[in-house]
């Protein structure tokens, strides 16, 4: 027969297991600078990126995480001879890189876009734009977020 | 399944003008990272793709992954060509799937 001492010591130990579990699946894998280079090497391959033509503007202190506007414009004629094919946004601490693709033409007349997005943690966002002519152009910005989005629970 | 949404697509616009088109949706915008009540984890259930057709055309397409905000709002740009109808399509998880029509008359 269970003891008293034993029923409580197994208990005690069983909902220390459980806690354990559940502070470990709460916890998602946070993206990194190298998953983020990860993500846009699929975006441009090979293809060296170069620095400017594309612009962030987005606050430089931010609230709350959870919705964050964000304008990213790409300096272009946007004819059928020079315009800019796609642009893509990445994030370094979120739990994925990922945020928002777009593809465009020479049909848009500018190349901008707006759009609000969720931010884990104070971090540097990077945009990516792909012209006609297959170059690719980036830029950065750097957010302090004070209330952080995407792993917080809904207690 | 319908989901409220918010097109903003200038009435009237002169040809060859550039003109803003916004947009709106109402969409929870679940990451799949966030933990319930119970302690469990709530799946994802986002909107993974826009697209925009002016009279039939595709201008304008966006993919969308769990870092855009909930009631995903997304402001973009286009030339106005012809009059006819601007065109919007949302499509997510769990079939979702909402449209949107919104007429423009070009001088």
């Amino acid at each position: 027969m269970t003891s008293r001492r034993d029923f409580l010591t197994g208990t005690v130990g069983l909902a220390g297991g459980l806690a354990l579990a559940s502070i470990v699946t709460i916890r998602p894998a946070r993206a990194t600078p190298q998953t983020m280079a990860a993500a846009i090497k699929e975006v441009a391959g090979e293809v060296p990126i170069r620095k400017g033509k594309v612009k962030i503007d987005v606050p430089p202190l931010v609230e709350n995480g959870n919705a964050v506007p964000v304008t990213i414009s790409v300096e272009s004629p946007m004819t059928a001879a020079d315009h800019v094919k796609s642009i893509h946004l990445f994030n370094e601490k979120n739990p994925q890189p990922n945020i928002i693709g777009v593809h465009l033409g020479p049909r848009a007349g500018k190349a901008q876009l707006s759009t609000r997005i969720k931010l884990a943690a104070a971090q540097t966002i990077v945009a990516v734009a792909q012209l006609s002519d297959g170059s690719f152009w980036s830029g950065d910005a750097d957010v302090i977020v004070t209330i952080a989005a995407c792993v917080e629970d809904l207690q | 399944m319908t989901a409220r949404t918010l097109i903003n697509v200038p009435a009237k616009a002169r040809r060859g003008e550039v003109i803003e088109i916004k947009t709106l949706i109402a969409h929870p915008m679940e990451t799949g990272y966030r933990v319930g009540l119970g302690g469990e984890l709530i799946p994802r259930n986002i909107i993974t793709t826009f697209v925009c057709n002016y009279n039939g055309e595709e201008i304008f397409r966006a993919d969308f992954a769990r870092a855009i905000a909930a009631n995903p709002y997304l402001t973009f740009f286009t030339t106005a060509t012809a009059s006819g109808t601007i065109a919007f399509q949302w499509t997510g998880d769990n079939g979702f799937s909402a449209s949107e029509e919104a007429p423009i008359t070009v001088e």
